[in-house]
């Protein structure tokens, strides 16, 4: 019985961790249903936008080491703080600036050409943001606290407690992380189903000719997209940079995106959600009853291993298109 | 300043509009390759318009230059009595010219309706909130726009296959598709790249009643490039032939077929 219990309380936790690998996979997502293209950089858009946020919130000068090697002053601070809502609109509006940037600048010219070619531009694209995050904000790690509740929440535990006798231990950020992704999938989702844009949008992922014979501008579209993509990665980076910090390796998040997308399929945002969710509870399960057996460390290779099976008997994931063709 | 065209009655009695297309002179280059040698020609409120010649004659880069996927190195093009810039193909597609595609260009991965519903993207005003909340204007909007989607699925008798995804259909229905998406923009001016390629002789007889139905009910402006000279013979109005680039002929199919210049592109001539 106590096991059982303690098996509950590690799905709870499988899920909630799912939920946050399921936002950087909700960005990936995005971008692939609208352009055909594996995005590379989605993982550093998420540490640019949080880097970004907290260099706002902080008051500090952008390009600062620059700018003091160049003329010899020593600009750090501009010595006020940013309310943490007017830094995450702020850091929104230089996201939406980043996309017109990107799509000026390199999508523009590379219109019709095949998704390769798009997805190696990304790759580009994220060494290149990486660079410019550190030249602008610095190398060094930095805490991000944007008022989230954080710690163990006392009211669960005191619910589970009642019920069970056993207190659940939950992390007041996870379920924060649970409400805000919910919220944003509801609206993706009606956005991508309902809106005119929306459908604008798939049209384009579809055929580029076919998409400007019936009057969709291309320019805006991906405009769009990419705003959408850089703001879902701004809410990925407050979550997991609040969890562990603001460093290099939150763009790293975006490996476990990648098991998430292939058991979701590429081109579905439930999908991305349900991965997730799978991956999540499905590593932290393994882990409890099977890592003992193998030594543990099991969380660093399961997703993998899961991604590579499904890759053999279900290559377009759960809830992808099947792309039928007729020859 | 653009001629204004006086209408003229059809043989079977309809009567024809004025200039609704205008082209001047124009000449389209690839690098050295001329696609098009200065050709003028228009289009009437109404009509039926066919471009026809030889393989390579130039016929498909014409009608691009119309819908704005080609721009003409010189001459003018002239649409509703205002003379037009060079245009993104999308703005012309908002103007209100639509198209079809030789080689069919449908979004495969949607499904019948949806793809027909993109065709009446420019006629939805909502603002993005309201429509994704689906929250008053954007419902009856969507409403209406449903039900002029239906009217054309009706029309066009696919019905049955309104929510397949597109990928799936064979050849046929997807021209149809195609055809209902174009109609669905409510266009002033309709471009149909060979409408009947590849299809059987049933297939082109229900296509061929399809587009004279649509220019019989909605009075639309259709210009069409077809190979099959049967079928452009009975659907046009007026028939321009081009070759090597050059306009060599037009008229009615009447005049078209008892021009010299055309028969000899056709059947060949012994060149000096």
């Amino acid at each position: 019985m106590d096991q059982l219990i303690f098996a509950a309380e590690v799905v709870l936790n499988g899920l909630m961790t799912g939920v946050m690998y399921a936002l950087v996979a909700l960005g990936f997502v995005l971008i692939f249903k609208a352009s055909g293209v594996f995005n590379y950089a989605q993982g550093v858009l998420a540490l640019f936008a949080a880097l970004t946020l907290v260099g706002i919130q902080n008051g500090q000068v952008p390009f600062a080491h620059l700018i003091n090697a160049a003329f010899g002053t020593h600009l750090h601070s501009f010595g006020w703080t940013v309310p943490s809502v007017l830094a995450i609109a702020l850091t929104a509006l230089v996201m939406v600036g980043l996309a017109f940037l990107i799509e000026k600048l390199v999508l523009q010219h590379l219109v019709g050409q095949e998704p390769i070619i798009l997805f190696m531009a990304t790759i580009g694209l994220a060494y290149f943001l990486e660079g410019l995050g550190d030249v602008m904000w610095g190398a060094d790690i930095k805490t991000l606290d944007v008022g989230l509740p954080q710690g163990i929440s006392d009211s669960v535990e005191q619910v589970t407690a009642a019920w069970f006798g056993y207190g659940f231990f939950i992390d007041r950020l996870d379920i924060w992380a649970t409400v805000i992704a919910a919220l944003l999938v509801a609206a993706l989702v009606g956005f991508a189903q309902y809106t005119k844009q929306g459908r604008a949008m798939r049209a384009v992922a579809d055929d580029h000719q076919a998409a400007l014979s019936v009057g969709i501008s291309l320019r805006f579209i991906w405009v769009m997209v990419w705003s959408i993509a850089g703001f879902v990665a701004l809410v990925a980076g407050i979550m997991w940079g609040t969890k562990s910090g603001v460093q290099f390796s939150l763009s790293l998040i975006a490996l476990k995106a990648l098991p998430v997308l292939m058991l979701g399929g590429f081109t579905s945002i439930p999908g991305a959600i349900v991965g997730g969710l799978i991956i999540g509870v499905g590593e932290k399960l393994f882990e409890f009853f099977i890592g003992p057996m193998v030594g543990g460390a099991t969380e660093t290779w399961f997703a993998y291993v899961l991604a590579l099976l499904f890759l053999v008997f279900r290559p377009q994931g759960l809830f992808g298109e099947r792309i039928i063709e007729r020859v | 300043m653009m001629q204004a065209h006086e209408g003229y009655v059809t043989e079977d009695g309809r009567q024809i509009g004025g200039t609704v297309m205008e082209l001047k002179n124009i000449t389209l280059r690839f690098g050295g390759v001329v696609a098009i040698k200065d050709i003028s020609f228009d289009i009437r409120q109404g009509e039926i318009r066919a471009i026809i010649g030889p393989n390579g004659a130039g016929k498909s880069s014409m009608l691009n230059v119309i819908s704005g996927f080609y721009h003409p190195q010189q001459g003018e093009v002239w649409f509703k009595g205002y003379r037009r810039g060079p245009m993104k193909p999308y703005q012309v597609a908002r103007l209100g010219i639509a198209r079809t595609f030789q080689n069919i260009a449908l979004f495969d991965g949607m499904s019948v309706l949806d793809n027909i519903m993109t065709g009446r993207l420019n006629k939805m005003k909502a603002g993005f909130l309201s429509q994704a909340m689906w929250w008053g204007a954007a419902e009856r909007e969507e409403n209406e726009n449903r039900e002029a989607v239906e009217r054309i699925i009706d029309f066009l008798e696919i019905q049955n296959i309104r929510k397949t995804p597109v990928g799936r259909l064979p050849y046929g229905l997807k021209k149809r598709v195609e055809l209902a998406r174009a109609l669905a923009a409510e266009p002033q001016l309709l471009l149909l790249d060979e409408p009947m390629a590849g299809m059987n002789v049933e297939e082109k007889e229900d296509m061929s009643r399809f587009i004279l139905d649509v220019n019989d009910e909605f009075g639309t402006t259709i210009c069409l490039i077809e190979h099959d000279m049967g079928v452009v013979m009975d659907l046009s109005d007026r028939v321009v032939v081009m070759d090597y680039g050059r306009k060599i002929g037009d008229g009615t199919p009447a005049e078209v077929r008892a021009n010299q210049e055309v028969i000899d592109a056709y059947l060949g001539v012994a060149h000096d």
